[in-house]
């Protein structure tokens, strides 16, 4: 992790869009891909027209489109899926290079293809343009139960503890001559998971009382209620505005 | 003037039955500094949980600068964590926030201080361990010294009047211990400090206090306790190799 709860998929740059408070990019990033997946799938232009605002978000956010397609590829196997369908499709079919596919299986993989890849590229701008801490901050702003972001808050603070500590106990292992090669050896590596869970519940005692004796009685305090301006309510809602316009208008010039 | 603290007849035992105090006594005048001595298993922890009422149930009583600590009492109880400050050992127990900032303010928060108040709590409390210029980092990415000493500012945001610091110089390398030293000398607080660390209690503090089998074996000025050697060896506390503190000229 890099500084200020960087994720692998942060990219730490100054920007307009990085600058806007999380919850409003979260919002902004929900209702578009809302609209993207409530789009029917003939409406090619609409989908060409949601492809330039993402591309518009992108420069805007000074994320290079070579990053955003190297971190797309978490989409491929679904892409895998979407090129099966032409070929064990039912119904109508025509004759492509000598293939002979299904059209409503075409029409199913385009449908795949397109708006996942519009909903993974918008999630990765949001992630791209706001760290952990901020996402989280976001969502306890939206109303997000407090459970939850609870969880996450301790999960951000201890994920690296936790890491170090596997890190360490690895490093022992191997200086003890382990060198796991064969299934059976994975004994050891089992033995070491349970050892980490064993460590990070007595942690999880540790930190308790810690807390405790700083006055916790229960409830967290509240985190400062900032609220975002409404000039960036009103510049985030561009990008699901525009877009709900583009659906409209492939809708009634179809 | 009240004590800061006061312990009479303190007794304790855990579930299972292993008794870990047996009738402690024990006062500390506002300001001063000691030094909680003993082996492991001795009772030292025990006896610190016990200054904040997160461990009760046993016989005597604790007050701190006059209030009883009684644990069924919540708001006396919250004041009385406000009073105490513990600084624990392993500063990542310690600090589970996301940033320096805001671990620094959860304490004070919990006390009910808000706004540009809590602000202030926390620049005061970073300020005074010298650490300001990283409120706004992640605990993760400081060093080991730099945690241990933002621990002890979650601590002082609560304007504590009894500072405890369980092993403060555990872990640390020289010169975050002397650093680590430089501050403790500099807090206008009782400070309570349980340590192996002999040559540290010795820097730190006139008095010390040795705790073996949940009994107060000895309560006396630091030099002299550790100059005695039959009782040193009768309580398993060892100087390192090479110290002597009859030659040590005090820095205090």
């Amino acid at each position: 992790m890099g500084a200020g709860h960087a994720h692998p998929l942060h990219l730490d740059r100054d920007s307009r869009v990085h600058r806007l408070a999380p919850e409003v990019k979260i919002v902004a990033t929900l209702l578009f891909t809302i609209v993207v997946v409530v789009t029917p799938r003939e409406e090619f232009a609409a989908f060409a027209g949601y492809a330039v605002l993402i591309a518009l978000v992108a420069l805007l956010a000074r994320v290079p489109a070579g990053w955003l397609l190297k971190r797309s590829t978490i989409e491929l196997p679904f892409v895998l899926l979407a090129v099966v369908l032409p070929v064990l499709g039912h119904g109508e079919r025509v004759d492509w290079l000598g293939m002979s596919l299904s059209v409503d299986g075409l029409h199913g993989a385009w449908n795949i293809f397109a708006k996942g890849t519009l909903g993974v590229l918008a999630s990765l701008l949001l992630a791209a343009t706001t760290t952990m801490r901020d996402l989280i901050l976001g969502l306890d702003r939206l109303r997000c139960p407090t459970v939850i972001t609870q969880i996450m808050t301790f999960m951000l603070r201890y994920v690296d503890v936790l890491i170090d500590d596997a890190r360490r106990m690895r490093i022992a292992r191997l200086s003890r001559g382990y060198d796991p090669r064969f299934l059976w050896q994975v004994k050891a590596f089992a033995v070491g998971v349970g050892a980490l869970f064993l460590r990070s519940y007595e942690r999880g005692e540790r930190v308790y009382l810690a807390m405790l004796s700083r006055g916790y009685a229960g409830r967290m305090p509240s985190p400062v209620e900032a609220t975002a301006p409404a000039r960036e309510w009103a510049l985030s809602s561009a990008l699901p505005v525009a877009a709900a316009g583009i659906a409209v208008a492939a809708a009634v010039l179809a | 003037m009240t004590a800061a603290l006061s312990i009479t007849g303190l007794t304790f035992a855990y579930p299972d039955g292993r008794q870990a105090l047996h009738g402690i006594d024990l006062t500390i005048a506002e300001g001063e500094r000691v030094a909680l001595l003993g082996p492991n298993g001795a009772g030292k922890t025990t006896l610190v949980l016990h200054l904040n009422g997160i461990l009760h149930g046993g016989e005597g009583r604790v007050e701190i600068a006059g209030l009883p600590v009684t644990p069924g009492d919540r708001r006396a109880i919250t004041e009385i964590r406000r009073r105490v400050g513990i600084v624990f050992q392993d500063p990542d127990d310690q600090l589970f926030m996301p940033t320096v900032a805001e671990d620094v303010a959860f304490g004070p928060a919990n006390l009910g201080v808000r706004g540009p108040d809590l602000d202030d709590r926390v620049t005061e409390a970073l300020a005074a361990v010298g650490m300001l210029e990283h409120r706004d980092q992640v605990p993760q990415h400081l060093s080991f010294g730099q945690r241990r000493r933002v621990a002890v500012a979650t601590v002082l945001a609560m304007r504590p009047s009894l500072l405890v610091l369980d092993e403060p110089s555990s872990n640390l390398d020289p010169a975050s211990r002397r650093e680590l030293a430089e501050i403790i000398r500099s807090l206008p607080v009782t400070v309570l400090m349980v340590t192996h660390d002999l040559p540290y209690a010795l820097e730190l503090c006139p008095r010390s206090v040795i705790l073996d089998a949940g009994r107060i074996v000895a309560d006396a000025p630091t030099a002299g306790l550790l100059a005695d050697r039959a009782l040193m060896a009768g309580h398993r506390l060892e100087l390192p190799f090479g110290f002597d503190p009859a030659t040590v000229s005090r820095g205090v």
